[in-house]
């Protein structure tokens, strides 16, 4: 009697039988599937040397995907948070017919498939389509320009904002803006210092949401964007021209910046929430 | 009721109204014309945005009448693209249906070291490009791959071919299950399993009887979710595919060459068969909000 | 069958939540676990069910230990706090559930779940789910079904604590009569002294991982082993003074304390407040004392007194009659007389703060 036991120290590990099973199978199926294959990029690219990189990472045709990929995906981001914040507010605010099918009609560019997306779009606004046509009399070009490949990304990006700042919406309590309004603020003013801060936090993880998700769209992308080099070429098409050459080098160099981006995007997502539930926490 | 009970229930009753009664006070605080202009602006962006392409699917697709949509759909090679798609949904989905459900199992019920590592490597699909998920495929299994060489050596072939496809959709598809069951059975506690495993009952009529029937429409949805992307992927299925008609051509993929092979209407009919699959995944996402009203009801898909 | 603790300790992420924690529970008897909110009664309780894991010390059923023992051969019954009732399942399969594992044949699971359904006074509700009972038919649901595989012991945890106070009431006199029926060994815990008073044999305390007192509800009453215990169970004055000579002085009076030294030491006396006697006059032992408020309380009257020798407020309650006597009234001048002092050595204060006065 008196025996030490779980030894291990901390919680101890409850009594419901499977952990070793489940955490083995899953530990097994997770290195099979995920951790393997991303490893073996890091192995092509620790066969580079630096000046290699430096080369394949820099080159003009790179340089250009690098603007486009980055610039328009930031655009896309920040209309994506305008757009986001505007159909929150109406789907969480106002009552109008046909409300909750608009609500779920949100979510459609993440379940529709990429390239249906890509070819969708592209017809929309090609010189001769529904929208492209009207456009092109105004002497605005949509596809196959700078324009077009930023269009895909605001509408893949588009349910990020919106589902990231409704929750707040609803929660956010009513009396806070009543009691602005008794205090003698008028309507926009509350707006601006008693709403914008509250959903700012939200707003601002939708808007790196989309933006993660932006650089490495691709299906709804390509099509729309007539991949010109050095025009409307992004980042991930890039790097699958260089897979078609079999110029592996080339596209691991690309491929680790593209995720160099991307791995900051989401520590900057983890930065923002635990922000965000910081000051969840203090209200 | 005695008295102080009649009142207390009176209370109750004020409460439960209040937030009812204050609603419509709260949207009449902006004036009708800021209303109507801002749900009209939404809902013109909507409309633009998201309804203008899916109307224009379904327009094209049909631009040559009934006849050519059915052809377009009935074609062999169509039919070969929907096989190969139904195949790698069919290993995609449910590996990684076992795969969610280990995973949250072990990651809610129990407390371990390496816990936290595990979920971040469970999302870690999410924040990679499909074109590079595609890519890891290529550099490992491919002709100038790690294990190339040895594939070779025996015959076998995985890039521009069917298990490239497979591998590729499970890696993409791989969080879906996971990330939706770890958050819901984290909230759902393990008071049920432990009273069921005091009650005497094993660990698998625990899963059985108890953990399942809480987590099915969570489970549920989460299948759907992974089989709308592992039919509609696209990028990554792209890279490791080769493009071989007939043979290693997913839909999305048969609808990518029938467009820029300028076969616009019949590209158009089956690009609707993924739109109809995208709405069934809607549809689904209705149904889990409504048969659990506990959970979130506007959870984004990832 | 009995319950055995012996010397458990439990510690979660390094800090000690179970410290040396002994005691027996005889089979058949009632036994309640009482102690405040954080005091590691429920822990203790999850241990006894082998829910968790000691670190160190052992439970014992019947006098084995029961470490490696399955849930199904261990055989505990256990009632949580909010019942987690399987929410898929109707209350005929809730209760059924521990036979249906046990592939009990299904005629004499029906015949056992009608018979508990009766037991627990829900006959009727067989089809109804959990969500559609109230909170006190739901813990009857969680009882029924804790008692279905016959368990030798029975576990329930703060069983009254989401109830409101009426139905907690009934439930406890019912509880009380259900174990007079069955006699299984039960251990409840609970942090509201009544309730354990009310329906146990006997008491376990419990203050910071450890046990305090074991004893019925009187002993722990009346001879409180520790100043904790004392101003746990009700409202107590707690007088500072010191001892010497063989004797513990206060407020100008001293009463026989053999444990005192000869040199002066710090010391607590403890009085409730029905134990203190108000008089008009001067009697042996007593201090002065002025009236603060008067309040009444049913068959007594509660008196806040205010003594130029304490350096606190007391707290007495005399008989209403007795009040009368006296005409009791706000500034009047008294004496007190303590008729029970319990002496503590030491001054550190207990954990319980002054508010349970």
């Amino acid at each position: 009697m008196g025996r030490i036991r779980n030894k291990g120290g901390g919680r101890s590990r409850g009594v419901l039988p499977g952990l070793g099973l489940t955490a083995g199978l899953t530990t097994a199926y997770l290195g099979l599937v995920v951790v393997i294959p991303l490893s073996t990029l890091a192995l092509r690219a620790s066969r580079l040397s630096l000046a290699d990189f430096w080369a394949l990472a820099t080159g003009p045709r790179a340089l250009a995907s690098y603007r486009l990929s980055l610039g328009a995906s930031l655009a896309a981001a920040a209309a994506n948070v305008l757009l986001g914040v505007l159909l929150a507010w109406v789907l969480t605010r106002y009552r109008f017919p046909g409300r909750s099918l608009a609500d779920a009609l949100v979510d459609l560019p993440f379940a529709l498939p990429t390239a249906v997306s890509g070819i969708a779009l592209t017809a929309l606004f090609s010189q001769n389509g529904w929208l492209g046509a009207p456009l092109e009399r105004l002497g605005v070009k949509v596809a196959f320009s700078p324009l077009g490949v930023t269009l895909a990304l605001v509408f893949i990006g588009l349910p990020f904002v919106v589902r990231t700042v409704q929750p707040v919406l609803e929660e956010l309590d009513a009396d806070m803006e009543e009691a602005a309004a008794v205090l003698g603020a008028g309507r926009l003013f509350t707006f601006r210092r008693v709403l914008l801060p509250e959903i700012l936090p939200a707003a601002l993880t939708g808007f790196a949401l989309a933006f993660a998700r932006a650089l490495g769209e691709y299906g709804s992308v390509v099509f729309i964007s007539g991949n010109m080099p050095g025009r409307t070429e992004i980042t991930p098409l890039l790097i699958m021209t260089r897979l078609e050459q079999y110029d592996y080098p080339g596209a691991t160099a690309l491929a680790l910046v593209l995720l160099a981006f991307s791995f900051l995007l989401l520590f900057a997502i983890n930065r923002l929430q635990a922000f965000a539930r910081a000051r969840g926490g203090m209200a | 009721m005695t008295p102080p009970a009649a009142a207390a229930a009176e209370a109750a009753a004020a409460l439960r109204v209040a937030p009812a009664a204050r609603r419509p006070r709260r949207a009449a605080a902006d004036p009708a014309w800021v209303r109507w202009g801002l749900t009209a602006l939404a809902l013109g962006a909507l409309g633009l945005l998201v309804v203008a392409p899916t109307a224009l699917v379904f327009a094209e697709g049909l631009a040559r009448g009934w006849g050519a949509y059915r052809a377009a759909l009935l074609e062999p090679e169509a039919l070969r693209a929907v096989r190969l798609t139904l195949l790698t949904a069919a290993v995609a989905v449910p590996a990684n249906t076992l795969f969610g459900l280990c995973a949250a199992w072990c990651i809610t019920r129990f407390r371990w070291r390496g816990k936290t590592l595990l979920v971040t490597l469970i999302d870690l699909p999410f924040g990679v490009s499909p074109v590079i998920s595609g890519m890891v495929t290529v550099l490992l299994f491919g002709s100038h791959g790690l294990l190339g060489p040895w594939l070779q050596a025996h015959d076998l072939k995985v890039v521009f071919a069917v298990p490239g496809i497979v591998m590729a959709t499970v890696f993409v598809t791989f969080p879906f299950v996971a990330r939706e069951l770890i958050p819901f059975l984290e909230t759902q506690g393990t008071e049920e399993e432990e009273a069921a495993h005091l009650l005497g009952a094993s660990g698998w009529q625990i899963f059985w009887r108890v953990t399942l029937p809480n987590v099915k429409w969570s489970l549920l949805y989460g299948v759907v979710l992974c089989n709308a992307r592992a039919m509609g992927e696209f990028g990554a299925v792209s890279v490791v595919s080769g493009h071989i008609r007939g043979e290693t051509n997913t839909v999305p993929l048969h609808v990518e060459i029938l467009y820029n092979e300028y076969a616009f209407s019949a590209s158009f009919a089956v690009a609707s068969l993924l739109v109809l699959l995208a709405a069934v995944t809607l549809a689904a996402k209705q149904v889990v909000a409504w048969r659990s009203p506990s959970r979130r009801a506007s959870r984004s898909l990832p | 069958m009995s319950i055995a603790v012996h010397a458990v300790h439990k510690a979660f992420d390094g800090h000690p939540v179970l410290r040396d924690v002994s005691f027996d529970v005889p089979g058949g008897e009632l036994v309640a676990l009482l102690g405040p909110s954080g005091c590691g009664k429920t822990t203790l309780l999850r241990v006894i069910a082998g829910l968790e894991e000691a670190d160190a010390g052992a439970v014992l059923h019947d006098g084995a230990p029961v470490e490696g023992k399955s849930a199904r051969e261990r055989n505990v019954g256990l009632v949580f706090q909010h019942y987690a009732l399987f929410r898929h399942m109707n209350v005929a399969e809730n209760v059924a559930f521990g036979l249906r594992v046990r592939r009990r044949p299904a005629a004499a699971v029906r015949a056992r779940v009608q018979e508990l359904l009766r037991l627990v006074q829900l006959s009727g509700l067989e089809r109804r789910f959990p969500s559609q009972l109230s909170g006190g038919q739901r813990q009857r649901v969680a009882l029924a079904r804790a008692l279905a595989a016959e368990p030798r012991v029975l576990l329930l945890d703060e069983p009254f604590g989401a109830l409101d106070a009426r139905v907690r009431q009934e439930l406890r006199q019912w509880l009380r009569r259900l174990h007079d029926e069955i006699h299984v060994t039960t251990l409840f815990v609970t942090h509201d002294q009544e309730e354990a008073f009310e329906v146990a044999d006997r008491v376990v305390l419990m203050n910071r991982g450890q046990v305090e007192q074991v004893g019925t509800p009187r002993q722990v009453f009346d001879e409180p082993r520790s100043p904790f215990v004392m101003q746990f169970l009700g409202a107590v004055n707690v007088f500072h003074g010191r001892l010497e000579d063989g004797r513990a002085h206060f407020g100008g009076i001293d009463v026989p304390h053999p444990a005192a030294g000869e040199l002066p030491a710090p010391a607590r006396l403890y009085a409730r407040p029905h134990e203190l006697e108000v008089h008009r006059d001067p009697t042996a032992g007593s201090f002065p004392a002025r009236v603060l408020r008067v309040t009444p309380a049913g068959s007594a009257v509660r008196l806040e007194l205010h003594a130029p020798t304490v350096d606190r407020p007391i707290s007495a309650e005399v008989e209403a009659r007795r009040a009368e006597a006296l005409a009791l009234a706000e500034g009047l001048e008294v004496w007190v007389a303590p008729r029970r002092l319990r002496v503590f050595e030491g001054e550190a204060a207990d954990s319980l703060s002054s508010s349970q006065l």
